[in-house]
């Protein structure tokens, strides 16, 4: 044991009586398990105060919407809610049908077909998120002799997006076409989400 | 800082020299908390507490604004908007427990904090602004775990409401009407809610900021120690870093054990099964008790039941302002030049009996408002005011201490040569 | 003259106090200590073996399920559960058909959504357990001036909840004739005795009346103490559905402590080593 009645040790050395290679070695490695094991736990308990911001189990449970969509007629369309957000349900016309089909869908900002933007067996009934893809604004169309916008579907004021029978971006500053949820049929009513 | 042979902070990146250069933060934090700081080399495990205070503050903000992301300070939505935290929010029953739990278990090293400075007489010169400063952050602790305790708006967040301000009531000729002003009613309601979740919000970051000031002033004398004897040379000190740090790791992690076992398997020990009733202000429970924490201070309000030129109620509640407030003065009451109690064998004595005093009244508290439970508080309340201004004064005056040691080495390692020079030169003299 | 100030402030306090102390010790010394009714016949909760008891509890499903239907065939004629929505129940072990169905057993507030009335609807999982009353001075109305309160969070809203509960659905006897021959004790016309309960006269009619009062699906016999037990448990439940999470989450969190602590507590050593005196000075 050193005589430390000197001067006390300014720092993390080993008293020399004992400081050989294998003691240095050994108590170094404890003070790095200490300090790893702090950061470790610390680290850890982050997960959780990131986790409390994303939603509730009430914000969850609200995140799935039904509506029963047999009173709506050709040419009609509602608007649910759906995660707190607009959802529209439209039943085309045959004639919005063929004006949909009749775009060559490859030469679209966004390309898809009508078919692939509806169930099989359900090609009328339209059903996509109320929410314009450029910022977010609620698109006009959904209620009777709103502004349908140059191509008959929806048209979004905020920036001048048109959007076709198809819900899909025809002119305008929009990047996608209108968000088609998930759902499913179960006789007359949707299932969204 | 103030010792000259404490550790210069040097740069060795160049990133580091650059940001010294234009903000030497880090510097601060070296000389604050880090090896620039020369500590007493006995401190004992009492010591800890200052640092844990720190983290508990820091440990009640962080969970505090995350509940107040989930919070709404509304009477009508305030007692569900808990509930939602406790069963939907994500980890929010973990939130809630650790704050509410982290509140009580703050106090509990403020207590042991404060008994230590009153032990080894910290407060005296040339300390006496980080004293001051300390009752303070210890005031506005009160305030502000006081204000919290009424935002779950359950039956005892609103009673307490009611009979803490009810306090302000007894102050003669204006105390109707600040009480009314305090509460933005007649009872309490949403507009006292609403200002007790502002405050609740703005308080912790007023005591962050005396709390750098108590630091800061702790910094001018540096620490003391168990001995009470200034330090006087290098060797009777070692560095905060790694030698404190190390030990107050080791604190750390004693004291997270204890606080988990509260948090995650008796979370409600320390509340009141009352506060899962919502507010009815038609309705009081059948015992209104503030949090434990201010049992003593309760006990004192309770015990003046007389009417003695005064009304009874107010002196209870002058009585329990002055019994906070007296700490102010401890350093001017006390004028024994010995620091530590290990060396004042008389305030060793009453320092033991205060303590008692302390135990005695933090059971009466929590007890019933009948006897005999007044009647042991009365004498209780009776002999804290008779120890802090009667008896320290008294016995600083008359005691007769033990023999200090030359200095922190010599208390340390039983020899000082420094001492030995000092005595043969006093001899030559 | 701060000290002098002091010693004069320090005597009036403490004189009041004492003079306090004399006045209040010599009305109590004149007074007759009788003991209350209150204080002699009422009974602590007894202990039940719950499964959710201790660090290492766990909800018994099966139990929550057979409380969950002693609730709603029984207490929910009068008792609200207002906190807890049907989707809570898949922590019963019902899976979400399960749940649907269940949810839809109750009737919940709704809106007529082609004209807008507020109606009654079947629930969905996202809603909560209905109101019975619309409010106290209906609910005052309708139970002789007693509100029944809401269970959702009874068990955190008493003593030692979970046996409290048990204990006084089970609790309910006669008047007992010693406490009417030694304290005038009565039990008014539309109260009933129960020595668990704060003041031992209870509004509320023992509501498990007769063993099988509740056929269990799991065919487990439905006695009386059976019946409160399972519906303590399952109100344990509806207070802190995230209890079970807690106390296995507690575990990890003690674990790595300790673990964390040993080595903090061996660095602390290692750092000191060599600063310590051969033997302690003092202390």
């Amino acid at each position: 044991m050193a005589d430390t009645t000197g001067t006390a040790t300014p720092d993390m050395v080993a008293p020399e009586g004992d400081a050989t290679g294998e003691g240095v070695r050994r108590r170094d490695f404890i003070n790095i398990a200490a300090v790893s094991a702090a950061g470790v736990g610390g680290i850890a308990v982050v997960y959780p105060l990131i986790s409390q911001m994303a939603p509730s189990a009430d914000v969850l449970a609200e995140s799935t919407t039904e509506v029963d969509v047999s009173a709506i007629e050709p040419g009609q369309a509602v608007k649910a809610v759906f995660r707190k957000q607009p959802l529209f349900i439209r039943r085309l016309t045959p004639d919005e049908i063929k004006q949909a089909n009749d775009v060559d869908a490859g030469s679209l900002r966004d390309p898809q077909t009508l078919k692939e933007r509806t169930k099989e067996g359900h090609e009328d009934m339209l059903v996509t998120m109320g929410v314009c893809t450029h910022l977010g604004c609620v698109p006009l169309g959904a209620a009777e002799g709103e502004n349908k916008g140059e191509f008959g579907g929806y048209f979004c004021p905020c920036h001048g997006s048109h959007y076709d029978t198809a819900g899909r971006i025809r002119k305008g500053p929009a990047p996608l076409n209108l968000e088609v949820p998930e759902y499913e049929f179960a006789d007359t009513v949707i299932r969204v989400g | 800082m103030s010792f000259p042979w404490a550790n210069h902070y040097e740069p060795q990146h160049p990133l580091m020299k650059w940001v010294d250069d234009k903000l030497p933060l880090p510097r601060l934090v070296y000389n604050a908390v880090g090896a620039g700081y020369p500590v007493p080399r006995n401190l004992n495990y009492m010591y800890n507490f200052g640092v844990l205070a720190g983290f508990c503050l820091v440990l009640q903000i962080l969970t505090g604004v995350i509940l107040a992301m989930h919070y709404a300070p509304n009477s009508l939505v305030a007692f569900g908007s808990t509930e939602h935290i406790m069963r939907d929010v994500n980890w929010g029953w973990m939130l809630r427990y650790m704050h509410a739990n982290g509140a009580s278990f703050f106090f509990l090293v403020l207590y042991l904090h404060i008994f230590r400075g009153f032990y080894y007489g910290s407060y005296k010169a040339p300390r006496e602004m980080i004293w001051l400063l300390g009752v303070v952050i210890f005031l506005l602790c009160m305030a502000t775990a006081f204000m919290g305790y009424v935002l779950p708006w359950g039956q005892m967040s609103f009673w307490g409401a009611k009979v803490i301000t009810g306090l302000f009531g007894a102050i003669p000729l204006v105390g109707e009407p600040l009480q009314v002003w305090l509460l933005g009613g007649y009872a309490p309601d949403n507009a006292a809610l609403n200002r007790f979740f502002s405050l609740h919000f703005l308080l912790p970051f007023v005591i962050a900021g005396v709390v750098i000031l108590h630091i800061w002033a702790l910094h001018i004398p540096g620490s003391t120690n168990p001995t009470g004897v200034e330090v006087k040379k290098e060797s009777d000190t070692v560095p905060f870093h790694p030698y404190y740090t190390a030990k107050d790791g080791f604190g750390l992690g004693v004291f997270l054990i204890i606080y988990c076992l509260f948090v995650f398997f008796m979370p409600n020990a320390l509340g009141h099964p009352d506060n899962y009733i919502e507010a009815n202000p038609l309705s009081t429970p059948a015992l209104i008790v503030p949090e434990w924490y201010f049992y003593p201070f309760y006990a004192i309000l309770r015990a003046f039941t007389f009417d003695l030129i005064l009304p009874a109620k107010l002196w209870g509640v002058l009585a329990m302002f002055a019994a906070i407030l007296v700490w102010f003065f401890l350093p001017w009451l006390d004028k024994s030049p010995v620091r530590s109690a290990r060396y004042r064998p008389l305030y060793r004595v009453f320092f033991w009996i205060l303590m008692v005093d302390l135990a005695a009244l933090f059971w009466l508290g929590g007890a019933h408002a009948e006897e005999p439970y007044i009647m042991f508080s009365q004498i209780a309340a009776a002999y804290y005011f008779l120890h802090f201004l009667v008896i320290v004064p008294v016995v600083s005056s008359i005691e007769r201490p033990k023999p200090l040691p030359y200095s922190i080495t010599e208390a340390v390692l039983g020899k000082d040569d420094d001492a030995q020079l000092d005595a043969v030169a006093a001899a030559k003299a | 003259m701060i000290r002098l100030f002091g010693i004069l402030t320090g005597l009036v306090f403490a004189g009041v106090a004492l003079i306090s102390f004399i006045a209040g010790f010599i009305t109590w010394a004149g007074e007759e200590h009788v003991e209350t009714a209150e204080h002699v016949a009422h009974l602590a909760p007894q202990k039940q073996d719950f499964s959710f008891n201790g660090p290492l509890g766990r909800w018994d499903t099966v139990q929550l399920q057979r409380g969950y239907k002693v609730y709603k065939e029984v207490c929910a004629a009068c008792h609200s559960l207002k906190f807890v929505a049907f989707r809570d129940l898949a922590d019963l072990g019902y899976n979400e058909d399960e749940v649907k169905a269940l949810a839809a057993e109750w009737q919940v507030p709704g809106i007529d959504p082609n004209t807008g009335e507020a109606n009654l609807r079947p629930g969905l999982p996202k809603d909560y357990f209905p109101l019975v009353y619309p409010n106290n001075v209906a609910a005052a109305a309708a139970n002789n001036n007693a509100i029944p309160p809401d269970l959702s969070l009874i068990t955190k809203a008493r003593h030692d909840g979970p046996n409290y509960v048990a204990s006084l659905l089970t609790g309910y006897e006669p008047t007992p004739a010693k406490l009417k021959k030694e304290f005038k004790f009565e039990t008014p016309d539309g109260l009933h005795y129960n020595p668990y309960f704060a003041n031992l006269n209870i509004a509320m009619a023992p509501p498990l009346s007769a063993d099988g009062q509740v056929t269990y699906d799991d065919g487990t016999d439905a006695t009386k103490q059976q019946m409160a037990t399972d519906v303590a448990a399952f109100l344990t439940w509806t207070a802190e559905p995230k209890m079970q999470q807690r106390k296995q989450t507690g575990l990890w969190f003690i674990g790595f402590l300790f673990f964390a602590t040993v080595l903090a507590f061996m660095a602390y050593k290692n750092v000191w080593a060599g600063m310590k005196p051969k033997k302690p000075a003092e202390e």
